[in-house]
């Protein structure tokens, strides 16, 4: 395994019944890097955070988190291990609180704090992500990009070694997305290591490092965003043959 | 500890301090035998709620775990001294609860609901089917000297330290982590938690007060059969009783029991045959009006005069 490396695919692939969802996909996420993966509609990509984050289990191949083999073991092992993660469709706790649900990232899996310490973490995670203010908030009282920024912040509190988002920016509207990269970018700054799946390409171009593209399940690119962007493979994944 | 605590310490042992005076009032036998099936529901439906609470999983198991315990004391009692019978239901009840949240806590809803109530109706059928095959009588006399006040008082002991258990869990990692896992079990297991475990210790605890109780109780019964110990009315009483009060609040559940285990004893003893019938009525009238429980519906309102309050100001 290459010096820094952060989190390896070993040609790992995912079959549902006929359906080859991920097909021998490899690719290593370096130290902190921030690593897209896009691709188009049904692609591919969710199932490959999934099986990161081990909500699946990959049907071959291998996923390495630093030396540790993570592919096969359930969600909670790899938690502890250090991989975090948000879901495409945000996921609140809603009879929480606010401050409740960011703590609830910081006491069972990478991070194990409880008490007065487990607080300070936590309403500290949410300063962070810009929820300082509403600490004490029922969820129900937070609009769409407040509820992602809880998620997140309760990603963040298991002080990830990875930090899996899954299409975070999704749903935001123009000043929402601004404030969104903008926070992401200041992640990135902190030394975070991400994996992204992403459809804004705006996001991509101004976060990512590198990024992989899949198509159909099987990498078709990897790279900066610049040349992934204008493989022709690419370009004919997206838009057809006529315009590659 | 906060002084909201301590305040809560003071005021409970005022509360269990009064309430252990109840026997020696004089002329108090029927006032005795309501407190001593109010208790007994306090110590089920509260442990009840410890683990269906929070993880909204609901178990008509009661009765299993309860006839376990009664069953135990009623076969060994001419042999076994009845301190030690008590310890072994409890055992029992663990070890029947651990065998049951490992084959079953991996079902959703639906299934877990109804493999419990099955189990009650399992072992209610085996111990009726070995009675009449092996043993020759259909029932067991429980005879002792145990009188119905040291029966209150164990049950006021089993209903202080449910409620100690109860008020250690919600303060302990363990509680978090039922809450996490009764909002969304996904999270739950992305955050590092192991819920099958978790929801297996609540259920072992659950099942353990329920099996002491029915041990406790037993010599109440003088005589002892199956239909009895593992009476399935029994199961929906306590989640009735657990609903009626609310389940989100350690103390909920004793504020459904107390009215509950009052207004079945006037139905049994005016119209026996209708008490089913209650249960049914009880249990729409819950689901429709007050499907928080009592506990949840006062919190509602004073929630709501506290918003109005707080605009008013502003």
């Amino acid at each position: 395994m290459a010096e820094g490396t952060v989190l390896e695919l070993q040609a790992v692939s995912k079959r549902f019944g006929g359906l080859l969802a991920v097909d021998r996909l490899s690719f290593a996420v370096r130290e902190n890097e921030v690593m897209g993966l896009i691709g188009p509609n049904g692609s591919g990509k969710t199932t490959v955070m999934n099986l990161i984050s081990g909500a699946l289990a990959p049907t071959a191949g291998d996923i390495f988190l630093g030396d540790r083999l993570i592919s096969g073991r359930p969600p909670r092992d790899i938690a502890r291990a250090g991989v975090a993660r948000t879901f495409q469709l945000v996921r609140i706790l809603p009879s929480l609180t606010v401050l409740e649900n960011a703590m609830a990232g910081a006491v069972f899996g990478h991070k194990r704090l409880w008490g007065r310490e487990v607080r300070n973490y936590a309403a500290r995670q949410l300063e962070r992500v810009g929820m300082g203010h509403a600490v004490n908030l029922r969820t129900a009282a937070l609009t769409y990009i407040d509820e992602k920024r809880v998620e997140l912040a309760r990603a963040l509190a298991s002080d990830p070694k990875v930090l899996l988002l899954d299409e975070w920016l999704a749903g935001l509207n123009p000043t929402e997305l601004q404030t969104g990269i903008g926070l992401i970018k200041s992640l990135r700054d902190e030394g975070r290591t991400i994996v992204l799946v992403e459809h804004v390409m705006d996001a991509i171009r101004s976060l990512c490092d590198r990024c992989v593209v899949v198509n159909s399940g099987v990498k078709i690119a990897e790279g900066t965003p610049k040349d992934a962007l204008s493989d022709k493979e690419v370009i004919r994944a997206y838009l057809g043959d006529q315009d590659a | 500890m906060t002084r909201k605590e301590i305040g809560g310490v003071v005021l409970a042992v005022a509360v269990f301090g009064l309430l252990a005076c109840l026997p020696l009032l004089k002329d108090s036998s029927y006032l005795l035998s309501l407190s001593v099936e109010i208790a007994m529901y306090t110590v089920l439906a509260t442990s009840w709620a410890l683990f269906s609470g929070p993880t909204h999983y609901i178990s008509l198991a009661t009765a299993a775990f309860y006839g376990l315990g009664a069953y135990v004391v009623a076969a060994g009692i001419n042999v076994v001294p009845y301190p030690i019978l008590v310890g072994i239901a409890g055992i029992g009840g663990a070890v029947l609860a651990a065998l049951v949240g490992l084959a079953t806590l991996r079902l959703s809803g639906v299934y877990f609901v109804i493999f419990t109530l099955g189990l009650a109706e399992l072992i209610r059928q085996t111990v009726t089917w070995v009675q009449n095959n092996f043993t020759g009588s259909r029932g067991l006399y429980v005879l002792t000297d145990i009188t119905q006040n040291i029966i209150f008082w164990q049950l006021l002991a089993l209903a202080a330290l449910v409620f100690l258990v109860g008020w250690l869990v919600a303060r302990s990692r363990l509680g978090f982590a039922l809450r996490i896992i009764g909002n969304d079990e996904l999270v739950a297991a992305h955050s590092g938690i192991n819920s099958a475990a978790a929801k297996l210790i609540l259920f072992v605890i659950s099942g353990v007060f329920a099996a002491v109780v029915g041990a406790v109780v037993a010599p109440r019964f003088t005589y002892i059969e199956p239909a009895i110990a593992f009476t399935p009315e029994l199961s929906f009483q306590v989640v009735i009783m657990a609903l009626l009060g609310g389940v989100h609040r350690l103390w909920g559940p004793v504020v459904g029991v107390i009215p509950f285990t009052a207004l079945w004893e006037l139905i049994a003893a005016r119209f026996p045959t209708q008490t089913v019938l209650l249960l049914g009525i009880a249990f729409l009238l819950i689901v429709y009006f007050i499907p928080n429980g009592v506990v949840g519906r006062i919190e509602s309102v004073i929630n709501r005069l506290g918003a109005r309050g707080g605009s008013r100001r502003g």
